[in-house]
């Protein structure tokens, strides 16, 4: 009888002990990622200090780096898919909360998030195949030759039409982060207690009535939320803006023209890369996609969890 | 008669503008899923006729010879069961953690957020990081490399969906197996592991589902191999690199391969998801 207490007391510690110590290994793999990062980048960072962020030189020959034109398609790329994305997937989620009939929820839900289970080399191939050229033999001379004469607006549109581009890259970026926004923002339309909604339609409103001053107030902090997690993957997505960017280290006015974000940067070159500040070089550009990710889905985390905690004061 | 003080314009206004926003709302849907049903259309339409015997019987061929994926599809089985076999065991320790010891703890919470963090992190940087680590200090690319790349793609999967499906048992059944004096790490293997094994097998599932598409770890760490290699010391092919290799060359008869790769691991991918969603509990929340 005692033995047994005993043996049950070391297996408790045992096994009390080994899952701290593999939780402690998540938080280590994250701090051990930081540092890695930040020791490979440092021969890079010494030799071009802050002028790293704004120098758009990429020449492996005399081995001048700067990141500033990844950075530049980085987030223009990115701010594409968000200006697509966001409407849509809030559509998409307003259709599945207010419209949907019910039998027909559970399908389209599944095949939304079967749309975020598709890899993004599957996208990536599909862009460069199938929808680049059809964009380079339709889409893209259409813009230019509607907008391509305003002064200013027409620079964005200039450019032989060659399908694959920023634009493209952002197209493709907006389909993959569709998924996940809408996924979140039914999500958090679902939590909206129905005795508010009801009271709203209880004096009139209209569903979109409903929808804009009631749902949305309620989760805007989520929804804002849901919409920095999809800047997060849109950010640090690589194989599908790999395929279609078209690997140039120019910075165009034109979205039609080829250009590069940081990961395909990475994507592209870091096999090849000789030399220790060129193999440097791209880690510092590793280095700054991840605190630039890091932050965003920190706030992203920061928005999610304020509002959960809302919620419990509430009900 | 009773006199109406509602002002029919403004009423069809908005109900007008209601309709308006409904309509929109519903093409976003269409939109949405319009891709899905297009993206899956043309894989067919390119790779089904190129799925035959040779591909799974005959390694990657030289460009204008036949062959097939074979040792392709045994290095990315490979690949991802030693990164499953890797990641599972820990994240869901580190679930258990979470939820059975330090659920309320500041630590835990910070651990949360950091697992989050891991979740949506650019997956390239995970093979920058296992590069670093790994392939600089054993001087070559390996197929260790690649599996561990990989177990840090599904360890926060795991994490999450652990304690998640952990929180969900009720607290009274700890309780009564407790009051039978069952020690704690009793109660959790035996009783709160069996509640919520049907959740934890769906985390580990969705992290396999993740895991066996991706490409950009696997470009620096398992990097890729013409030959047949059943060693995970040394490079290793897998189909991710493979198809992003075949599909990016000049060659007819690569690019077929690519797509015929790439209907191969979309369908196991959507199987598997589709599987775990009909004959498994989700978790709730997908991000």
């Amino acid at each position: 009888m005692d033995t047994s207490l005993k043996r049950g007391a070391v297996f408790d510690k045992l096994f009390y002990h080994s899952t701290r110590l593999c939780a402690f290994a998540v938080l280590l793999v994250v701090i051990a990622i930081i540092i890695s990062l930040i020791i490979g980048a440092w021969p890079a960072l010494k030799k071009f200090g802050f002028g790293f962020l704004t120098s758009t030189a990429w020449n492996p020959v005399t081995e001048e780096f700067g990141a500033l034109v990844s950075i530049y398609g980085t987030l223009l790329t990115s701010a594409i898919a968000m200006a697509i994305g966001v409407p849509v997937s809030f559509g998409i989620a307003l259709f599945i909360t207010e419209l949907c009939p019910v039998w027909l929820k559970r399908p389209i839900g599944i095949a939304i998030e079967l749309l975020a289970a598709i890899p993004s080399i599957i996208y990536g191939m599909w862009g460069l195949f199938i929808l680049a050229p059809l964009f380079g033999d339709y889409v893209e001379p259409w813009f230019t030759n509607h907008f391509g004469d305003i002064p200013l607006l027409g620079a964005l549109f200039s450019g032989p039409p060659m399908g694959i581009g920023v634009a493209t890259a952002g197209i493709i970026l907006a389909i993959m982060v569709i998924p996940f926004m809408a996924a979140v923002m039914r999500d958090m339309f679902e939590v909206v207690p129905a005795v508010l909604k009801e009271s709203a339609y209880g004096i009139g409103a209209t569903t979109w009535e409903v929808i804009y001053k009631v749902v949305l107030p309620y989760t805007k902090i989520g929804v804002v939320g849901g919409i920095m997690l999809g800047l997060g993957r849109a950010l640090g997505e690589t194989m599908a803006v790999t395929f279609v960017i078209g690997n140039a280290n120019r910075i165009n006015a034109s979205l039609f023209m080829p250009g590069n974000t940081i990961s395909s940067s990475l994507a592209n070159q870091f096999t090849e890369a000789v030399g220790e500040i060129y193999t440097s070089s791209l880690i510092a550009l590793g280095l700054i996609l991840f605190l630039i990710t890091f932050i965003v889905l920190a706030l992203a985390k920061l928005l999610l969890y304020r509002l959960s905690k809302q919620e419990g004061s509430r009900t | 008669m009773i006199q109406s003080n509602i002002d029919i314009k403004l009423y069809r206004r908005r109900r007008l503008f209601n309709y308006v926003v409904l309509f929109v709302s519903v093409l976003t849907t269409i939109f949405g899923l319009f891709w899905l049903v297009w993206l899956l259309w043309t894989l067919i339409g390119q790779g089904f006729q190129y799925i035959n015997l040779d591909l799974f019987f005959k390694a990657t061929p030289p460009p204008g010879s036949n062959g097939g994926l074979a040792n392709a599809i045994v290095g990315s089985l490979m690949l991802t069961i030693v990164g499953v076999l890797i990641g599972t065991p820990m994240g869901v320790l580190a679930g258990t953690y979470l939820s059975e010891y330090a659920r309320y703890s500041k630590l835990a919470t910070l651990i949360r957020f950091v697992n989050d963090i891991l979740l949506s992190a650019p997956s390239i940087i995970l093979g920058v990081f296992v590069y670093e680590i790994v392939v600089i200090s054993t001087g070559h690319f390996s197929g260790w490399a690649g599996s561990l790349a990989l177990s840090l793609i599904a360890l926060p999967i795991v994490v999450r969906t652990t304690e998640d499906m952990l929180r969900l048992v009720p607290n009274s059944v700890r309780e009564a197996a407790a009051a039978l004096g069952a020690p704690q790490w009793k109660v959790t293997i035996a009783i709160v592991y069996r509640a919520a094994r049907s959740g934890i097998l769906t985390g580990i599932l969705l992290a396999v589902a993740r895991i066996s598409g991706e490409t950009a770890p696997l470009l620096f760490t398992a990097l890729n191999n013409q030959f047949w290699s059943h060693t995970m010391n040394e490079p290793i092919a897998n189909l991710p690199v493979v198809i992003f290799q075949f599909a990016m060359s000049p060659y007819d008869d690569w690019q077929h391969l690519a797509w015929a790769g790439a209907l191969l691991i979309t369908f196991s991918v959507l199987t598997l998801n589709i599987i775990v969603r009909l004959f498994l509990r989700t978790p709730k929340s997908s991000y």
